[in-house]
């Protein structure tokens, strides 16, 4: 991430992970949905940087942060074209690029208010039935939706 | 023919078209001997969280003639749910009572949620908007024993078929079968893309009308629906298509010999009673005809299959 004159937009991060290649008009989406604006640590956000493959991109440097599956899935339906790079001693040690999983698990709520998903203690599952757009269909209820509200 | 041993019924998709046709000749043996006590150690619970007339009365009825004893209840108001339960703590209590549960449940999923608790085989008999894929079964029974076959059939569908569940089903189900659909809508009640999807997806044709005659000099089967009231949010919007569709005996003037008609009851006004004293209309056969359905998927289900005559 560099300028003309090579000085680092955003900074190096010790220890974390970065969230490179963002849809530039999804990086706020990711910073709400990730809970990341609650983090203690600090939380580098870049917005509308020059990106060769995109046009326009986002990046997140969120030190002394690691994502689990379920936020890395969520990761993935927001902004499948994301780049995962978890950082240790300033040192890259592993790269992801991330894919919309068949099924998602947990991390969403079916729109369908009827569903039995929104009455009883139930974990929700859906499968991905088109990536694009992006559209799901609850395992418990059989609706399919383009709206994707996470938990 | 398949094994259907301790296979739930939930969706229509649930089940294959091999296992469409094993139920559906079974369902024949019943009809010709409705009385098989084969089940007599057996107890069906029969859990009705909405109330039910039809549904509830064919699959208690299935399960005496089959000899099995029933257990359960026809509506909520004297169950531990009106205290506070869960559906999923109901759901494990009956499961140790009982050998089978037949659920029906007003919120859509619930019996796919229910069959995922339950240590036994449960079959849907109804989930809210979703599904009720029994009612589909004993629709192909419907069809393929007016018609002889299942195969290549030219099927319009009539009325509310933005909200008729049994509409969705039967289109999932006859697209393993090379149908060709018509669908009969008001534009507000149309048939939803994602049906419609499924149908292309199979590779079959379907088309769509706003007028009920368009059809009928074509049609094998004219599968009527009653405008669902109770969907509707608004209720002037219910008002401007509640009299769309209805099938008088003088409409059916030029229709093929062949034609019948089909209707998941309660039926409203949408077919004329004086369509009731033709020969297309089978409606009334058609509900008998769940009884028989029924008899053969709980007799599947426990693995008694081959006991039947």
């Amino acid at each position: 991430m560099t300028t003309n004159n090579k000085e680092l937009i955003v900074k190096k991060i010790e220890n974390g992970t970065v969230i490179d290649h963002i849809p530039a008009d999804k990086v706020f989406d990711v910073v709400r949905i990730l809970g990341l604006i609650s983090l203690e640590d600090e939380v580098l956000i870049g917005t509308n940087l020059e990106s060769k493959k995109y046009g326009r991109k986002g990046i997140i440097k969120a030190t002394n942060k690691f994502f689990d599956c379920e936020e890395i899935d969520k990761l993935a339906i927001i902004a499948p074209t994301a780049t995962l790079i978890t950082i240790k001693n300033y040192e890259v040690v592993e790269k992801k690029s991330l894919s919309i999983p068949k099924e998602i698990h947990k991390i969403v709520k079916c729109i369908n208010p009827n569903c039995v998903t929104n009455v009883e203690e139930i974990d929700t599952q859906f499968n991905v039935v088109s990536e694009e757009p992006l559209t799901i269909q609850c395992h418990y209820c059989e609706k399919t939706m383009t709206n994707i509200n996470f938990k | 023919m398949t094994n259907l041993k301790g296979k739930n019924l939930i969706s229509i998709t649930d089940y294959t078209k091999e296992d469409y046709l094993t139920v559906l000749d079974l369902a024949e043996k019943f009809e010709k001997n409705p009385n098989q006590p084969v089940l007599s150690d057996k107890v069906v619970g029969s859990l009705f969280f909405e109330p039910s007339t039809r549904t509830r009365l064919s699959f208690e009825t299935a399960a005496n003639r089959l000899g099995a004893r029933v257990i359960g209840f026809s509506n909520t108001a004297a169950t531990s749910l009106t205290k506070g339960e869960s559906l999923h703590d109901t759901i494990m209590m009956v499961s140790s009572y009982v050998d089978i549960i037949v659920m029906r449940h007003h919120k859509d999923g619930a019996s796919r949620y229910a069959s995922e608790v339950s240590p036994v085989p449960l079959i849907n008999a109804g989930d809210g908007s979703n599904q009720h894929p029994t009612q589909c079964m004993l629709d192909l029974y419907s069809i393929r024993k007016t018609q002889g076959t299942l195969d290549n059939l030219q099927i319009a569908m009539v009325g509310d078929l933005k909200y008729g569940r049994t509409v969705h089903s039967l289109v999932q189900a006859m697209s393993n079968f090379g149908a060709e659909f018509h669908f009969v809508s008001p534009e507000s009640l149309a048939m939803p893309d994602n049906v419609k999807a499924y149908a292309n997806n199979a590779g079959l044709k379907y088309h769509e009308y706003r007028k009920l005659e368009d059809v009928i000099p074509f049609a094998d089967i004219i599968y009527m629906t009653r405008i669902q009231k109770e969907r509707f949010p608004d209720v002037l919007e219910y008002e401007k298509v509640k009299d769309s569709y209805i099938l008088n005996a003088s409409l059916l003037n030029g229709c093929k010999d062949n034609m019948k008609v089909l209707h998941p009851l309660p039926r409203v006004n949408e077919i004329s009673m004086d369509v009731d004293k033709t020969k297309y209309a089978y409606y009334f056969q058609q509900a008998k005809n769940g009884m028989f359905v029924r008899q053969a998927l709980i007799a599947s289900i426990l693995g008694y299959a081959d006991q039947i005559k």
